[in-house]
């Protein structure tokens, strides 16, 4: 199997991250895997770890009273799972499940955040990259948000 | 050949562009809860009927009104006119009461068109939202049957929620294709749905083409096709390799009566179909 450490540096989230930092993380990392239909964490849970997807999708569900799970977004090779575990309260706002067999690299973010902490380089980095995952999906939430389609004619 | 794309040129059918022809619905497909297709043929058999994909023609329910819908069927079967919209006021909501063997009037065809026959050996993204899709229908048509004069052909289309889905089986049936990649998702889905959530421009980045040699046709709602254009130069496709159906308040048809403007062009008769760096400054400003 492929040394997590190269499979991270080939991820959109990790890509060109400095090697000594890469393998810092790939030591707080290891492999997961999921199948179809199972609970990743629930909506409440700690976030002390999260996951670069390798493959499967994993979908993001809020349970609204009255109409039940609704699945806000879904996640796919490559992408970013969580990024709660570095911005406190450090708890998962939504619910995590696999809708297909999912394979992805699972990292210690309580381990990765105390790294953070000791070296502000490193952590600073990390800002940069969690900030542009959460800034595209801050994005793509409000176009959800517009509902566009809805008396398109 | 990319540099070589032209702007798409309008060609209007008929010396008179206000004379009206009577078709006759041969059948009134409902799509969704608000949406239906109405299945169209001449009532003269010697009347001529071509068009191009991406066009469209006005459609008069006699007593109710006039309105432009885009023709969603195949080219190469124009005398079958297939018209899908969405029942959004009274012309619309009395096209939905037509039964078959009912009669109406229609105008065209009107407009530009995709340029199909020029993209041929690229690479074709054709970027949907919601009904969006339509117009879209008749180039992929065109491009499907003749496959091989074009590189990949990927489809990225998105709706409002599952239920929204237009040409739902004929989606899956253009799925099994080995010849064509189709990526659909939604905005919003229960828990059970097994396909993407997200809007659609979240499909760019992880589909299939090679942007250097890629032209993409995109049309849905314009705040949906100004985000469109940004993900797909992002990815590296020029903006003279992108083409946008727009829609304006279109009532002449031929540039008459100003209704469509949209900056200095009319949407009428210069549109519906524009290179995207023809009017993407005016995309952005709130007055037009």
């Amino acid at each position: 199997m492929e040394p997590l450490e190269n499979l991270l540096a080939e991820s959109a989230f990790f890509k060109g991250l400095d090697p000594r930092y890469l393998r810092l993380v790939a030591g707080c990392a290891s492999h997961a895997q999921f199948a179809a239909g199972e609970l990743i964490f629930r909506e409440g849970d700690e976030s002390s770890r999260f996951y670069v997807l390798r493959a499967g999708k994993v979908a993001l569900v809020i349970n609204v009273p009255g109409r039940g799970p609704v699945i806000i977004q879904t996640l796919h090779e490559g992408d970013l799972l969580s990024w709660s575990w570095i911005v406190a309260p450090y708890k998962k706002y939504f619910d995590a499940r696999a809708i297909e067999l999912t394979r992805a690299i699972a990292i210690d973010g309580e381990a990765v955040r105390r790294k953070c902490d000791e070296d502000p380089p490193f952590g600073y980095e990390l800002f940069k990259r969690v900030a542009a995952v959460t800034g595209q999906r801050l994005h793509a939430a409000r176009l959800q948000l517009l509902d566009l389609y809805a008396g398109q004619s | 050949m990319l540099a070589s794309l032209e702007s798409p040129q309008s060609r209007t059918a008929g010396p008179d562009p206000m004379a009206l022809e009577s078709f006759r619905v041969r059948r009134l497909k409902r799509e969704t809860d608000d949406t239906f297709t109405l299945e169209l043929q001449p009532v003269e058999t010697a009347c001529k009927v071509t068009f191009a994909p991406g066009q469209f023609n006005m459609l008069y329910v006699f007593g109710v009104g006039e309105i432009p819908i885009s023709i969603s069927g195949d080219p190469a079967r124009p005398r079958t006119l297939l018209h899908t919209t969405r029942e959004v006021g009274a012309v619309t909501r009395a096209m939905r009461q037509l039964s078959p063997g009912d009669v109406l009037g229609v105008r065209g065809p009107f407009g530009t068109h995709w340029p199909v026959e020029d993209l041929e050996g690229n690479d074709i993204v054709i970027v949907s939202g919601g009904i969006g899709l339509a117009p879209l229908r008749p180039a992929l048509y065109h491009i499907l049957s003749r496959r091989d004069r074009y590189g990949r052909v990927v489809l990225l289309y998105g709706a409002r929620t599952p239920a929204d889905i237009l040409y739902r089986q004929e989606l899956e049936q253009w799925r099994a294709r080995f010849d064509l990649e189709v990526y659909a998702t939604v905005d919003r889905a229960m828990s059970g749905w097994r396909g993407n959530v997200g809007v659609v421009t979240t499909l760019i980045p992880r589909a299939p083409f090679d942007p250097l040699n890629t032209v993409a046709l995109v049309c849905g709602p314009e705040v949906m096709m100004r985000f469109t254009v940004q993900e797909l130069q992002k990815r590296g496709v020029g903006p003279p390799t992108i083409y946008l159906s727009m829609e304006r308040n279109m009532k002449c048809a031929v540039g008459f009566c100003g209704h469509c403007q949209f900056g200095p062009v009319f949407v009428c008769k210069d549109g519906p179909v524009f290179r995207y760096d023809r009017i993407k400054d005016w995309l952005v400003k709130w007055e037009v």
